[in-house]
């Protein structure tokens, strides 16, 4: 048997490999990674923005994010039959270099069902990559507004403390007229997120 | 369309890996959780991924010597990275999504943030992308990246070193690592490196020379195979990822 090979921290430089166009170079100028939808995407449009913070409460302005998530319907593009054509599923963006805030434009998820059956309530997943990050951290977005949802996911019951639940919810917010959610992910201190080991 | 996602996978053997708190690399201790993490048998959101096709990529996009050209060609050794991406039960993994990216032969990335005195080169950008052939095998030319001084302890250098990331069929195959050379005198030094506890693990980043795959008076070989986790047998048809 082989094993995988060891991670190692994307580094400062992330950019170049993963988003060219942040770290100005005009490899792939047409290419917009952080809009997961196209024209006529089924289900709510939304906005999930944040920042991450550090263990002392600064921004991380380097960090890259990568989203994955099934649509409306809870369909997996290019996995499931039926998944919105016109929404990707997947995608990348890297924190404001100068603020750290970082914001996907995608669509509110369907419920996709755990192995033994039962239903997940609405849930994208994040990962985050950046300097002084050796392995990727990995965590995931439920909505604060899908709460009969959240109380039946088996995922957030695997979580011992339900106080740290909370970490994992997206604020709600209309902004002109636009929902937006608000996700900040703690890397350490009295809130930190949840990561996971999958 | 098929859903060929596998699954179940072996589970991810933390100790391999570096831990997310190394007091050597400074930056770790404030990037790195202090709870536990939480552990979670993968379900569909993490059996599943995108499906990068060769739409993603263009022709040039794994040729580093003239991806980024101007009015020449970029200024160093030039070689070869090549090898073969397969799975812990050593099948091919093909429509792997690998991503490079690298600082130029003296040693500077461009990058906005990058300040090191050392030149940038006006005919390289740094930057690569491939996918994995159906056999598994992969390659791009670049030229040899330089060591450069970083921002830790004092005098810290990092040896030698391309950035991969790789996309494989699932999201918990998942891995961004970085590719050294062969009998660099800076790599026992580097707390990055190190950071790896395991000798055996740290030198699977290690690319080997490849004299049979150099080009006479053209350009160096380096080999560098890449092992994603692998589905768990029991639970996984008797078929390459992918297929």
């Amino acid at each position: 048997m082989l094993r995988e090979l060891p991670s190692q921290t994307a580094g400062p430089y992330v950019h170049i490999g993963l988003l060219p166009a942040v770290a100005g170079i005009p490899f792939e100028p047409e290419r917009d990674w952080g809009t997961m939808v196209g024209p006529g995407v089924r289900g709510e449009r939304i906005r999930i923005e944040g920042t991450v913070f550090d263990g002392v409460g600064a921004p991380v302005k380097d960090a890259v994010l990568e989203l994955w998530q099934p649509d409306a319907a809870g369909r997996f593009p290019g996995h499931d039959p039926g998944a919105d054509p016109a929404f990707k599923g997947f995608g990348r963006v890297a924190a404001d270099l100068s603020t750290g805030l970082f914001a996907f434009e995608t669509v509110k998820p369907g419920r996709v069902p755990y192995p033994d059956g039962r239903w997940q309530a609405p849930h994208a997943t994040l990962l985050i990559f950046a300097r002084g990050i050796n392995i990727h951290l990995h965590t995931r977005i439920y909505f604060e507004d899908e709460a009969a949802a959240n109380a039946e996911d088996p995922v957030l019951a695997l979580i011992e403390q339900p106080e740290r639940r909370r970490t994992l919810l997206a604020r709600r917010e209309l902004r002109d007229g636009r929902v937006v959610y608000r996700f900040d992910v703690k890397i350490q201190g009295p809130e930190e997120t949840v990561f996971f080991d999958v | 369309m098929m859903d060929n996602a596998p699954r179940a996978f072996r589970p991810r053997d933390r100790a391999w890996h570096p831990p997310a708190h190394f007091p050597d690399y400074k930056t770790s201790v404030y990037r790195s959780p202090r709870l536990p993490l939480v552990s979670l048998t993968a379900t569909r959101s993490e059996l599943t991924g995108p499906i990068f096709g060769h739409s993603t990529i263009r022709a040039t996009d794994n040729d580093l010597l003239v991806n980024g050209r101007v009015d020449g060609d970029p200024i160093g050794p030039r070689m070869i990275l090549f090898g073969r991406v397969l799975d812990e039960e050593g099948r091919p993994v093909p429509n792997v999504l690998i991503e490079i990216w690298q600082a130029n032969a003296a040693g500077r990335y461009r990058h906005v943030n990058d300040s090191y005195l050392a030149p940038l080169d006006p005919n390289f950008w740094g930057v690569g992308r491939t996918l994995s052939e159906p056999d598994g095998s992969y390659r791009f030319r670049t030229i040899r990246p330089g060591p450069y001084p970083w921002r830790n302890r004092v005098n810290d250098w990092r040896p030698a070193h391309i950035h991969i990331s790789l996309w494989g069929a699932a999201l918990c195959q998942r891995l961004i690592t970085q590719i050294y050379f062969e009998g660099d005198p800076l790599l026992p030094l580097c707390p990055i490196y190190n950071s790896i506890p395991d000798p055996a693990a740290r030198e699977r980043l290690v690319a080997r020379l490849d004299m049979g795959e150099s080009l006479p008076h053209d350009t160096l070989a380096w080999r560098f195979d890449i092992v994603l986790r692998g589905p768990r047998q029991t639970f996984f048809e008797n078929r390459p990822e992918g297929a």
